[in-house]
């Protein structure tokens, strides 16, 4: 059987996870252990969900750089309304996520209608989420509410010794529908036309314009919930949550072997991209005499060796 | 575009310039701060020195102006190099490990200058890797230098051992400190870039060629541009001016810190160079709009600060002037806004 050198980049991400993981089985007394690896989900289920987003963003071509701050607003509105205003949860959940949304449509109405450059348009949504934050409040709001904390401690054991949070059961449904999206609907192989070539696209009678819309609707989507699980996951608000989680969204697309020029991908790529960001830091954890600024060093190089590997297996780009 | 005709009158020709509404906005927000400030415009000569709000806007707008030079290179060859703030950041711990930070008040670990020479040496290296990237690998350039700008603040924390580094050495913050004929020495570091560069773009063919090659590569390389040896060129330009910023702001706060230091600067700068009229998409670009633009962003922040209003509320003002001014460079937008004042018009006819 040979391999199809379209799934190569995934193959070797999937390869990698695989080595990462037995590096540290063979290294590490109690590594290789369910709850080690189920935890991998749960330390990282808001990353897995903004990254499934900002793959369909990608692969259309485009970039999003708001979604740390969207998180970031997302865990503040839903502390100051939990714990200030006394909102019910469920309503508090459907109205970040509405705004989640709505946020990421205007975002992409921008840069779809006014031809805009995404890479600026979102940093400006990016400086305006964070300034929202600290317009609710400069302090972190904790949360005490008891259905948040009843459903942050909730786990779903699986066999002995192990469980899942909600917030992990949540990303693998967004992983498991987000691959049907993309592969099963219009919507999803009109994203890997436009990646593609944009123009073809058009002519081709696509509905490049409203899809383009969607897939930042969608990242604005993905954002809020994910901002929903981190408020799970942390149980406070705060504007400085997320920083910089824009970069590590895109670190694990880009190493789930998404070419960023858009077009070639796989979201089962991006979630072993998170799951591989997710085992380098447990093995520097279970090391304890490594730094934990080795992590974004490795993740740098990580970015890189995949980025030479795009580049080596992907036909020729057109030269400078 | 309609007017083909060429402007020929002074003013026509003022009210085309392209720094007309940088200059414009520039003059506004100062006209802001004086008003409601009476002592803003005030300059006194104290001690040697000359005084005043104006000239602090400017000693602390010179990091982001060194920065935004560089990036302007970057962005006229349809580039952008998002790791400046990590190499500020490198650029500032290699000085400070150099120069020692345990070693109180008495001598250095290493010369000042060997320091200085290190820390702009490390900085180009970046810029370097950054263009080889960009230029011979062929990466997109955001992904070029994201991998800098991930792998950055780790190396910069691995230098300073996750610590800020604490400097002792006086005669170091002379750099982002210190006073010369009556003004701080930042400025002079900031006017003496901005010659040469203006010299080498302007005298020689320099600026011709970074022009040529964004508005288009392949043309620029058939044309005889070593296109990619200019690219490598410009980055490398870039990576410099971060270190000198990382020596400006390092020096000024007396520390470095790894994690800290030129944090969100790339956005900063990105934006100083949007506000100066040079478009992203390449080609035309000018130095004195991406110097007005950082000082715009100064004197933004400056009149945040002195009207009282929450510093929080910074972001979301910065993040309005960017909205506003990407809407104004888009010639969608603007054909949506003449057809929007047009249309009533014509049915007013009708009626």
């Amino acid at each position: 059987m040979r391999l199809n050198p379209k799934h190569l980049p995934l193959a070797a991400t999937v390869s990698l996870f695989v080595l990462l993981a037995s590096v540290g089985a063979l290294r590490y007394d109690g590594f290789f252990s369910a709850q080690v690896f189920l935890n991998l989900l749960i330390d990282n289920a808001f990353l897995v969900i903004v990254a499934v987003g900002m793959t369909f963003v990608i692969l259309s071509g485009g970039i999003d750089l708001s979604v740390g701050s969207v998180i970031a607003l997302t865990t503040m509105v839903s502390a100051a309304l939990v714990e200030h205003h006394q909102w019910p949860p469920l309503a508090v959940i459907a109205l970040v996520l509405a705004m989640g949304t709505a946020f990421g449509a205007f975002q992409g109405l921008l840069i779809e209608r006014f031809r805009l450059q995404p890479f600026i348009v979102t940093l400006a949504g990016m400086f305006l989420a964070r300034g929202l934050c600290y317009l609710i409040s400069i302090d972190s709001i904790s949360i005490t509410e008891a259905s948040y904390s009843a459903i942050s401690q909730y786990r779903l054991p699986l066999g002995e010794e192990a469980s899942l949070s909600v917030g992990a059961l949540i990303a693998i449904a967004v992983v498991l529908l987000a691959v049907f999206i993309a592969h099963c609907t219009p919507f999803g192989r009109t994203v890997y036309a436009i990646g593609g070539n944009e123009h073809s696209a058009v002519l081709m009678g696509l509905p490049v314009r409203s899809t383009v819309v969607g897939v930042y609707t969608l990242s604005g989507f993905c954002s809020a919930l994910a901002g929903v699980v981190f408020t799970f996951y942390m149980l406070s608000g705060y504007g400085l949550h997320a920083v910089g989680l824009e970069l590590d969204a895109i670190a694990a697309v880009v190493i789930g072997g998404t070419l960023l020029t858009g077009g070639v991908g796989y979201v089962a790529g991006t979630l072993f991209g998170v799951l591989t960001l997710g085992v380098i830091q447990t093995l520097i954890a279970f090391d304890g005499t490594l730094s934990s600024w080795w992590t974004r060093i490795v993740i740098g190089a990580l970015l890189f060796f995949f980025c030479l590997l795009q580049r080596f297996f992907t036909s020729r780009p057109p030269r400078r | 575009m309609n007017d083909t005709t060429a402007p020929t009158s002074l003013g026509q020709r003022l009210g085309q310039h392209r720094l007309l509404w940088p200059a414009v906005t520039l003059l506004l927000l100062l006209a802001v701060n004086a008003s409601f400030n009476p002592g803003f415009l005030h300059l006194e000569w104290r001690e040697g020195h000359l005084y005043g709000s104006l000239v602090d806007i400017l000693n602390r707008a010179a990091p982001l102006v060194l920065v935004s030079l560089g990036m302007t290179l970057v962005i006229a060859t349809r580039g952008i190099d998002i790791s400046v703030g990590a190499v500020v950041a490198i650029a500032a711990a290699v000085a400070a490990w150099m120069i020692g930070g345990q070693v109180s008040g008495g001598a250095p670990r290493l010369p000042m200058a060997v320091a200085i020479a290190g820390a702009l040496a490390a900085a180009l290296a970046c810029g370097v890797w950054n263009g080889l990237l960009v230029a011979r690998i062929g990466m997109q350039p955001i992904v070029a230098t994201l991998i800098l700008m991930v792998a950055g603040r780790g190396i910069a924390q691995l230098i300073t051992d996750g610590q800020i580094i604490t400097i002792y050495y006086a005669p170091y913050f002379f750099i982002g400190g210190g006073w010369l004929l009556g003004l701080p020495f930042s400025l002079f570091i900031v006017a003496a870039v901005l010659v040469l560069l203006h010299l080498a773009l302007r005298r020689t063919a320099l600026g011709l060629f970074i022009q040529a090659v964004g508005i288009n590569p392949t043309a620029a390389r058939v044309a005889g541009i070593r296109a990619r040896r200019l690219v490598v060129g410009v980055y490398a330009f870039c990576g410099l001016c971060a270190g000198l910023a990382g020596l400006l702001i390092s020096s000024n706060v007396k520390s470095a810190d790894g994690n800290n230091a030129g944090q969100l600067l790339e956005l900063d700068a990105i934006l100083a160079v949007t506000l100066g009229g040079t478009a992203l998409a390449g080609g035309r670009f000018s130095l004195a709009g991406s110097v007005l633009g950082a000082l715009i962003i100064q004197t933004l922040t400056y009149a945040i600060y002195s009207l009282g209003v929450p510093p929080e509320i910074n972001l979301v003002v910065k993040a309005a002037v960017v909205f506003v001014v990407m809407l104004l460079q888009s010639a969608e937008f603007r054909a949506t806004v003449r057809s929007a004042i047009r249309r009533p018009a014509v049915q007013e006819l009708r009626a």
